[in-house]
Order: structure tokens, then sequence, then C-alpha cells
């Protein structure tokens, strides 16, 4: 089994399809929805986590992009400064679910996207304002 | 006999270019290893480090002379108010004042940052005309070359320990310590421990005023003691304060430093404020000076304070150590509340090896305290009188 973390990009015209009934029927995908922002007859995103076959994943993403949904990576999504950024772990106080996290060797800021959830409480939080969030 | 070096000593030491340097960091396991004596010894000079938010930050301006002369009084520097009731053309921009236009967002912080970085700086400055400044008004940019003093001057940085915070109520609180998450959801933390310059001379015998320091990449001195200094503050058997005690008042050529070392911030629904590194450097005058040096996280305590209580005197839900901050978690009443860090440690321990190589290349030489500070105050709240 594998899993995969990304936001789906629905369009206007799919936002009122039953497009997690076909991944859970026809590809025996688990989907855990992290977090949206859809209703029907607009755009929408969706942030999920898919677990299953590497076979049933490659069908169900297939099956999305054919119904003119986006697979954005949650990665691309985050933008975070690093260049600029001072480590000083404000951003981490928030991050509940240990996405930014300080090494604790060398005590500068990592960011391990398969954590995100995109709830975007690091764009406060950090000092700078290095970090952006597009969801 | 226990060791014994002096000041000139160790500078004729550093001036040759045979001054052993370490980090407050380094020192912890060589004292594990050979001890108290045999460091004593054989390191000359302990140096410290930290970067974090120094509110009580700002600088002193001199622009220089305009042809007709004015008398600024009201001064804006990119909309950002600085005070101008000082002689005719200095001014002190305080790094948390707004921006009139963007205060959450821009701030004196941010003209200092702008002005290290290089930038042209928006002037603004009315005054009342009088026989000998007969201007009234002059609107144009200015640039960090261009002006004739900037000088950083901090009434109260470098704070000796802090209170973590937390936050037992339901709602999140947006805090100069950082985002508080509701019901115990995090804990802050900011000082860098065992790096940490007034930790690591707790009695305040060698850091003083007039010690020379680094400041914002560049050389600067102690001028005062800070303002809130408390140095009566309750400490442990080891002589460390276990929370807010000693401050110290900075001083140092803005035009010398550089942003690696000087960042503007923002704290949501806070404000503007500064991110400054700072570093101390401490002569090993005797083993005394060996066993303050190599204080260890676990042995700086500190109380965590409850914020979701917003009155001055705040509850404490329980006193932890820096190792246990530092280590991401800490247990209070049997509850895991995740911590986090406000101050860099990765900026700490840059400064304090940047420093201790100015020092072993002999650039950097130390002296002993014009006076020393204050063993004996304590921290008064508002005292107001109805009139």
């Amino acid at each position: 089994m594998k899993k995969l973390r990304f936001i789906l990009e629905f369009p206007p015209e799919c936002s009122d399809k039953p497009l997690t009934y076909h991944l859970v029927k026809d590809y025996d995908i688990k989907i855990n929805i992290l977090r949206g922002t859809i209703s029907a007859g607009k755009e929408g995103k969706l942030l999920v986590e898919f677990e299953a076959l590497e076979e049933n994943l490659e069908g169900g993403r297939k099956f999305l992009e054919s119904e003119g949904i986006r697979l954005v990576p949650i990665d691309r999504q985050v933008v975070l400064e690093k260049e600029k950024c001072i480590h000083c772990g404000a951003c981490t106080a928030v991050c509940f679910t240990g996405a930014l996290i300080l090494s604790q060797t060398d005590w500068q800021l990592l960011f391990e996207p398969d954590k995100c959830v995109a709830c975007q409480l690091c764009v406060e939080a950090c000092p700078l304002n290095l970090i952006t969030v597009s969801f | 006999m226990g060791i014994s070096k002096t000041y000139d000593e160790i500078n004729h030491r550093i001036a040759k270019g045979e001054a052993v340097v370490v980090t407050a960091e380094e020192i912890v396991p060589m004292v594990e290893e050979q001890g108290v004596k045999e460091v004593a010894k054989r390191v000359d000079v302990v140096t410290t480090g930290t970067l974090g938010a120094m509110c009580s930050s700002g600088a002193f301006l001199n622009f220089g002379h305009g042809d007709p002369p004015i008398k600024m009084s009201k001064i804006w520097l990119n909309d950002v108010p600085a005070y101008g009731g000082i002689a005719a053309v200095d001014a002190y921009l305080g790094a948390t004042e707004g921006s009139e236009r963007n205060g959450a967002m821009y701030g004196g912080a941010h003209v200092i940052e702008d002005l290290v970085g290089g930038k042209k700086v928006h002037l603004r400055a009315y005054g009342k005309t009088t026989d000998c400044y007969p201007n009234k008004g002059v609107d144009g940019y200015i640039d960090l070359e261009s002006i004739n003093e900037a000088i950083l001057f901090n009434p109260r940085n470098v704070y000796q320990n802090y209170t973590a915070a937390t936050n037992s109520s339901g709602k999140t609180l947006h805090t100069y310590m950082g985002s508080l998450l509701p019901k115990f959801g995090n804990a802050t933390y900011s000082t860098s421990g065992l790096l940490s310059p007034l930790l690591n001379d707790p009695e305040y015998r060698t850091i003083g005023i007039g010690t020379p320091i680094f400041i914002g990449g560049t050389r600067g001195y102690v001028a005062w003691y800070g303002t809130q200094h408390n140095s009566s503050a309750d400490r442990g058997e080891n002589g460390v304060p276990m929370g807010p005690a000693g401050t110290l008042s900075l001083i140092g050529d803005l035009k010398e430093m550089n942003g690696e070392y000087l960042r503007a911030a923002v704290f949501h629904n806070y404000g503007p404020t500064i991110f400054l590194g700072v570093g101390i450097p401490i002569p090993i005058l005797d083993e005394e000076m060996v066993k303050y040096t190599s204080v260890r996280d676990r042995d700086i305590y500190t109380s965590l304070v409850d914020f979701g209580v917003q009155r001055r005197s705040r509850p404490i839900a329980a006193r932890v150590n820096y190792e246990e901050l530092k280590s991401g978690e800490i247990f209070v009443d049997g509850r895991s509340i995740p911590t986090a860090p406000l101050s860099s440690f990765y900026k700490a321990r840059q400064i304090a090896q940047e420093l201790k190589e100015w020092i072993q290349e002999g650039s950097f030489s130390l002296n002993p305290p014009v006076e020393r500070l204050p063993g004996d105050k304590f921290v008064n709240p508002l005292k107001l009188e109805e009139g």
C-alpha cells in the first residue's frame, strides 16, 4: 500500500460530481480529506491523502485528470523563502502536524510537505513573513 | 592554588594569536572530560550568542543640515514617525513604531533594516521656523551613507532568562511570545539557553558597563544596565536566575552592521519588532568563571506562564528547564505540551562562532567593565496617582 498527499483543484463544472464514490468503488482508494473549500457550481480545492495499491493510485489519478481535475503536490502550494529564514522556530510553534520542525542537531528549519495540511497557521506565525500558502 | 588570569594576560595572548577561545556550548563537554581546573588553565575566553526579538531597540540618526537649515520636530521615515525632540537634525527611531500607512506590517525595525540593506529611505520633516532655522519642511530620500551618524542604541536587550509562554484559554492568542494555541496547545520560549550571554555570567562579574560585544555583526559596547534590570530575581543554587532578571543597554554603529544579524519582524496582532544578534565574550579569569560558563541547559530553569490570563501578573503553570524546552515537548500536570523557540539557536551558534574567530584572529580584545552592573535592582509596576 502506498500513500500520496496532494491538493485536488476542481474547475466549476466538476464540483458537483460524485468523484470520491468512483475512487472508492472503482479504484479501492482509502481517502482521507484533510481540508477542503468547495461548493457546487464554483471552483474548489480539496487536500486529500490517498492510500491504495500503486496501480490503483495510478488509475485513480488518471481518472481524476480525465475529469478535468488538477492534482497539485502540496509542496508546490507552500512557499517558504528559505534563504531569508533565520530559523527562529516561531512557525514550528503552531505547526500541530509537525510538518515544520527544527532539526535537533543543527537547529535549522525543516519542512516535510507530506505532513502539511495547508492550515496556514504558519503564515501568520512567521515573524519575517516568509511563508505563503495557496489554498 | 587556584588559577588566576588578568585581562592583560588574556589580551596579550589574543594579540599574539595564541588565545584559546571556545563557545559556551563547546566548554560543556570540555569541563565534563577535563575538569574545571584544567579548563581554567587552558581556556582564555568563552563566547556566547543570541538572536531574538529585542523590542526595546532603536537608532539615533543625524541627517545633517540643509540649506536653508531646519529644526526638525515632526519626522517620518518611510511614513514611520521618529522622535524629533532632540536638537535640529537628530532623531530617534524606535524599532516597534508602526508606519502610519501600514503599521501592522511595517515599522521602525523595517526602516532600520532597509538602511542597513543600503536602501533609500523617504524622509519627511517639519519644524517651526526660527531665526536660526528658517526652513519649515523637507521631503526627500536619504540612505545610510548620506547621513552623518546612525547609532543603534537599545535601552533593553539580551534579557538574562525569560519566561516561557502557554495559553489555557479557549482561543488562539497572538502575543510577543508568538502565536499561542488554545488549551495548552503549545508553549514558546525565547533565550538561547546555555549560549545566552548573561546566563554565562549570572552574577555580572565580567559583563558590565563598557564591555565590548558583538552587535548586529560589528563591535559595540554595553552602554549601561538595561531598563527593567531585575538583578534581584530569584536564583537557583548555581546563581542562575529562574526568570527574567538582568538586562543590558547596548550601543553600536549601525553603519557597520549587516542584515545577517539584524532583521525586521512582525508578530501578528502585536506589530513590528527587531531580531538582533548579540554575542558577548567572557574572559576565564579563574575557576569560578569556568563553572559559570559551563552551565548546561538542564541547569537553567524558567517559569511557564499562562498568557490565557491577561493580567500583569500571570499565573505560573510550571517550572521547566531549557533541556526540557529544547526537546520539543514538556509535561505539565501529566499533559504533553509541544514547545518551540522564538530565538534562533542556529544563529546564536553562528554568532558565538564568529566572535570566537574574531578573538582568535586577534581583532577583538577584551576589557574589564568600567563599572559593574547593579546587583540589587528590581522592577517596579506602574504607579499611577490621581491628579
